[in-house]
């Protein structure tokens, strides 16, 4: 029994590379790119509930070429950077992105592509590799070098290899997973810096196409930015015969029009962007703006966009029905009226914003507990599908300095307990690697699934803190692959035909649609020392020494007198007190003393 | 020294001959090369002794063994031939110290000289004795990368293609084939799209040109260069070749010289970087042709410019010869042996005084901080760079290059090894001033009754002296 649902959901996974992997039909190269090179560029425009709007670029390089170790070294569009990093290192497929702000699942709808916050980076590699390790330590250094990201961060204590959750995504002939790499580091910002490199890997840069609109001082002045590379092999035709590698560059960035438009959820192109559109990259054979229309609850005629789209594309994208209007940049027909294209959408009637819909799958996870010794971790899985059950992958990495005790795991739903029918777990080492838990849950209809686990705070050698220590420690995300019911059912799509941000997670069959999740990162304290111990011991200790060493030489050197009481009056009582305490207090009092030898001498 | 056998063709042996065929004839010609560093270090002690061997020239004079056929004669005009492998014909005649003077000139031409040796101790001779080309040639490393790239500022109005690979393997891999022995290469090749020069040309009415001036070419580099991205795969420099089809609106681009004269190859080569060629499209023949214009390039003729400015960059072009050479063309390696030969020395010297100077840093670090742990592999790769490198030398002293170049080779690897290892890093220890920083708060206080008192007895025993004095 427990077997069972895990088989079939690997297979769903496995299945789900297919039609991805059977890309048909080669889309006609751009302008003399020379054999088999096509670049296709896409902005995919979705306005969110509560007024934010998000936006999703796509730009897809697709070589017709082996990328694999010494065979080619004349690049044309693909970049030479990442095709020598794929070559020289032996990846079969690399999944790199690098996000600031979380995307909140519950309240935007499932992402477009999800994406941890901080620097996530898994890679296949080739099983050639002979050593994978090693590969992937070469790997993430030279990534933190292209990217100007703190990747190199990445080594035992925070990478693992994960055995459900993350197949490859592109053509491959086995998924033995000792061959996978996964490694998340929350920590990491992402600013500007990051983002320049990412824009010269596109072969127009930013200097036309859509690319144009990526300005920095707009896009990092939003609620979420995600920046990401994914690179895979794919079939070069429908009998697959021949490997084309594919690189995609996506960049999706949340706007937040509501509070910035003075309260109203209207937007245009220039409003988020400051920028418009002037033309399409010459290099790319598509170049394509999406506008999500959907109407909600039949009341079409609320929304307006201008100007008028070149056509109206619908589709059925994460179990919805969906809407798009859609300007292709190439086709000459949209820069007759106007040298440049700004899209807008203008709402006809304030709408009400009660109405959430909620997605079908939805996750948080928060730490409790008090104290600086134990607490809890728990994650908390939504199921809102009305009347069907699903299978879930959760994964859970969390660094060694958090020993988990495994015995405590306790996963509930509906306040029986749900027993997983899958379970991985690789306990951590001090030092060396972090836990690796993984489980296949199944989710019963229209339920909250809590997990939870407790945990022990380890204390850390005094060098092994970070500089902040106050602030907190980060654990990464966990992350949360399904195979989500469908309501409504999904044709089979050609992915050279369909638009991009339908196709890096093609849908296996009809009923159901591929979702990966990822939850907010925890922040868990830690018992931090005092770390200016040291110095105050060392200050207090030269103290203490330097005192009792200063008084025990007086001691040693003073020549001592038999001193006559004196029966003088108050005023010499209080100078012989003075004097007495000048000659304990004072170290420089040898002269003063002996003067008062001297004169007690002569009484 | 570079042994040289000159053999004479039955007919040909100098009337004023001293001796008897065959003798041995040594001459020395030593070049000085001051010792000091610019950085003020000293100057590693073998680099003298190295020099004073290197130049001048040992002679075997022989007569013509009877069974070769006879050369072919001298063209009129030319009185020396220089072949491709190493060997030169030379017109005798008008007595031995003519003759004697002609093989001095073609050794030089041939072997070394005091500007090649400088050039090879580029970074460890003071400015004033270099000329400007000195610093030109690269470095030597265990390996170069070679590295194309097509820019296009203007993919609207032209799609350029070349046919890059045909053009590498026909006329750049013979020539990397023949420098194999030197070092390893790897050659790719990319196309850039709106890589733009950082510097706007200057239109020019007369020829209805653009120009770009000589003294503006140092800044076209850096904005260029950060769209060429750096090798992710090895460590070895980049020598980059750049071919620059200019926008529609700023073309024809001419380069100038100093004197505003158009550069015949509108290319110029950047030392120790690489070379950009500026490649013209001719404008279409009517206006309406339809953008973008597809364009081939011509690979003969970029290759050619590429080529001689890799010779450049290597180190191995010509140098001026005098009138009376002729030089055989070394065909389609594009390198004669004795060019290797001279490039082969070359690299070793370098080598031999980059060990010299690693080793030198290595043993000034020790003095400075004596408590530094030398570890045992440390010391064993110090060890075998000494060998290495007396090895090189003694194997450059016999003439063999090959194992004089391995074992500099061999020599430097190791060295770096032992200096760059990371249980040398300086900052794990602490210099002597730095300990005393830190036990000053105890000692300061403490030092304080310590010198009152011995300026107290001092006083009193003062006293004491002048007191009987007093008394009496």
């Amino acid at each position: 029994m427990a077997a069972g649902p895990l088989l079939l959901l690997l297979l769903l996974l496995l299945g789900a590379a297919g039609p991805g992997a059977a890309a048909a039909a080669a889309a006609g190269p751009g302008p003399g790119l020379g054999p088999g090179a096509a670049l296709r560029e896409e902005l995919l425009l979705r306005p969110l509930p509560a007024g934010d709007v998000a936006a999703a670029f796509q730009f897809r390089t697709r070589w017709d070429a082996d990328l694999r170790r010494g065979a080619v070294s004349h690049y044309r569009l693909f970049p030479k950077a990442l095709g020598q990093l794929v070559a020289a290192q032996g990846v079969r497929e690399l999944h790199l992105a690098l996000t600031q702000g979380f995307w909140r699942t519950r309240s935007w709808g499932q992402p477009p592509l999800g994406a941890p916050a901080g620097a996530e980076l898994w890679v296949w590699f080739q099983d050639t590799v002979p050593d994978v390790d090693k590969a992937w330590k070469e790997l993430s250094n030279i990534l933190s070098g292209i990217f100007c990201a703190s990747l190199n961060f990445i080594d035992s204590t925070n990478t693992v290899t994960p055995t459900a959750s993350f197949k490859p995504l592109g053509l491959a002939n086995g998924t033995d997973h000792r061959l996978l790499r996964y490694a998340v580091l929350p920590r990491e910002v992402v600013c500007t810096e990051n983002l320049t490199p990412w824009k010269k890997l596109l072969p127009c840069g930013s200097k036309a196409g859509l690319a144009v609109l990526l300005k920095a001082e707009r896009l990092f002045h939003s609620s979420y930015h995600s920046q990401a590379v994914h690179i895979r092999p794919i079939c070069r035709d429908a009998s697959c015969l021949a490997v084309s590698w594919e690189l995609r560059q996506t960049l999706t960035v949340v706007f937040d029009s509501f509070t910035s438009g003075q309260g109203k959820k209207d937007w245009s192109l220039f409003k988020m962007f400051s920028r418009t559109l002037t033309d399409a990259c010459p290099l790319a054979s598509e170049s394509k703006v999406y506008v999500d229309i959907s109407p909600k609850n039949e009341e079409k005629e609320f929304l307006e966009v201008t100007p008028t789209p070149t056509s109206v594309h619908e589709a059925v994208v994460q179990g919805d029905k969906r809407t798009y209007a859609v300007y292709d940049l190439l086709s000459p027909s949209l820069f007759n009226s106007s040298r440049s294209l700004n899209v807008q959408l203008k709402w006809k009637r304030p709408q009400d914003s009660q109405e959430l819909s909620t997605p079908v799958l939805h996750a948080q996870r928060y730490v409790s507990g008090y104290g600086l010794q134990t607490g809890e971790i728990s994650t908390l899985v939504h199921n809102t599908h009305p009347y069907r059950a699903f299978p879930v992958v959760l994964l859970e990495t969390v660094p060694w300095y958090l020993r988990l005790y495994v015995h405590t795991l306790t996963v509930i739903t509906k306040g029986k307990e749900n027993k997983p029918s899958y379970i991985h777990y690789q306990p951590a080492q001090d030092r060396k690697r972090p836990h690796l838990l993984e489980m296949l849950i199944q989710l019963p209809a229209n339920s909250v699934t809590k997990i939870t686990i407790q945990f022990e705070r380890a204390l850390l050698k005094w060098t092994e803190y970070t500089p902040d220590p106050n602030h907190g420690f980060y654990v990464s995300p966990s992350v949360l692959s399904a195979l989500v019911p469908s309501v409504v059912a999904m044709k089979d799509v050609d992915v050279e035909e369909s638009p991009l941000f339908a196709s890096l997670f093609p849908s296996s069959d009809g009923s159901s649609y591929f979702v990966r999740l990822y939850t907010e990162p925890l922040l868990v304290n830690l018992p931090t020392p005092d770390f200016s111990m040291p110095y105050n011991v060392i200050c207090l200790t030269c103290t203490v020494v330097a005192v009792c060493y200063g008084s025990f030489y007086n001691l040693l050197t003073r020549t001592f007198h038999v001193e006559e009481p004196s029966r003088g009056g108050l005023a010499k009582r209080l100078a012989n007190i003075i004097q007495n305490l000048e000659r304990v207090c004072n170290l420089q009092s040898l002269p003063v003393m002996r003067r008062a030898g001297v004169k007690n001498e002569g009484h | 020294a570079v042994p040289v056998s000159v053999v004479f063709t039955p007919g040909s042996v100098p009337a004023d001959l001293p001796r008897q065929l065959p003798y041995r004839d040594v001459r020395e010609e030593p070049v000085p090369v001051g010792c000091k560093t610019p950085t003020g270090r000293r100057c590693p002690r073998s680099l003298p002794e190295l020099l004073w061997v290197a130049p001048g020239f040992l002679a075997r004079w022989q007569s013509q063994p009877r069974s070769r056929p006879s050369p072919p004669r001298l063209p009129q005009g030319t009185n020396v031939y220089v072949g491709k492998h190493r060997s030169a014909l030379v017109r005798a005649g008008q007595g031995l110290a003519a003759l004697r003077a002609r093989l001095q000139q073609l050794t030089r031409v041939m072997s070394f000289t005091a500007s090649s040796i400088a050039a090879a101790l580029a970074d460890r001779v003071p400015d004033g004795q270099l000329g400007p080309d000195a610093r030109r040639h690269l470095k030597s490393s265990l390996g170069y990368e070679i590295t194309f790239s097509l820019l296009n500022p203007d993919p609207k109005s032209h799609d350029v293609d070349w046919d890059i690979e045909g053009a590498v393997n026909r006329y750049v891999q013979p020539v990397l084939d023949k420098l194999s022995v030197v070092a390893n290469f790897s050659v790719d090749s990319q196309i850039l799209y709106y890589a733009v020069l950082g510097v706007t040309p200057r239109f020019d009415k007369e020829s209805s040109s653009f120009l770009l001036s000589a003294h503006s070419l140092p800044h076209v580099i850096n904005p260029v260069e950060a769209r060429l991205g750096s090798s992710a795969a090895s460590l070895y420099p980049v020598l980059n070749f750049l071919l620059y089809v200019p926008e529609r609106s700023h073309s024809p681009l001419y380069i100038q010289d100093k004197d505003g004269a158009p550069v015949p190859t509108n290319a110029f080569h950047s030392p120790r970087w690489g070379g950009i060629m500026i490649y013209n499209i001719e404008a279409p023949a009517s206006p309406q042709a339809s953008l973008p214009l597809h364009v081939d390039v011509d690979m003969v003729r970029v290759m050619e410019v590429f080529l001689a400015q890799l010779r450049l960059l290597f180190g191995i072009s010509r140098e001026e010869l005098p009138p009376e050479f002729q030089v055989e063309s070394p065909g389609n390696e594009g390198l004669a042996d004795w060019e290797l030969d001279r490039l082969l020395w070359a690299h070793t010297v370098e080598n031999i005084a980059t060990v010299a100077t690693t080793l030198t840093s290595l043993a000034q670090l020790l003095d400075q901080i004596s408590n530094i742990v030398i570890k045992d592999d440390v010391a064993s790769e110090v060890y075998r760079a000494v060998a290495s490198v007396q090895d090189a030398m003694a194997e450059l002293a016999e003439g063999r290059l090959r194992s004089a170049f391995q074992a500099s080779k061999e020599a430097v690897t190791s060295s770096e090894r032992a200096f760059f290892d990371p249980s040398l890093l300086h900052l794990l220890y602490f210099p002597d001033d730095q300990k005393f920083a830190i036990y000053i708060p105890l000692f300061l206080p403490m030092a304080v009754p310590i010198l009152l008192s011995l300026a107290k007895i001092l006083r009193e025993a003062r006293q004491r002296k002048k007191e009987p004095t007093k008394m009496d």
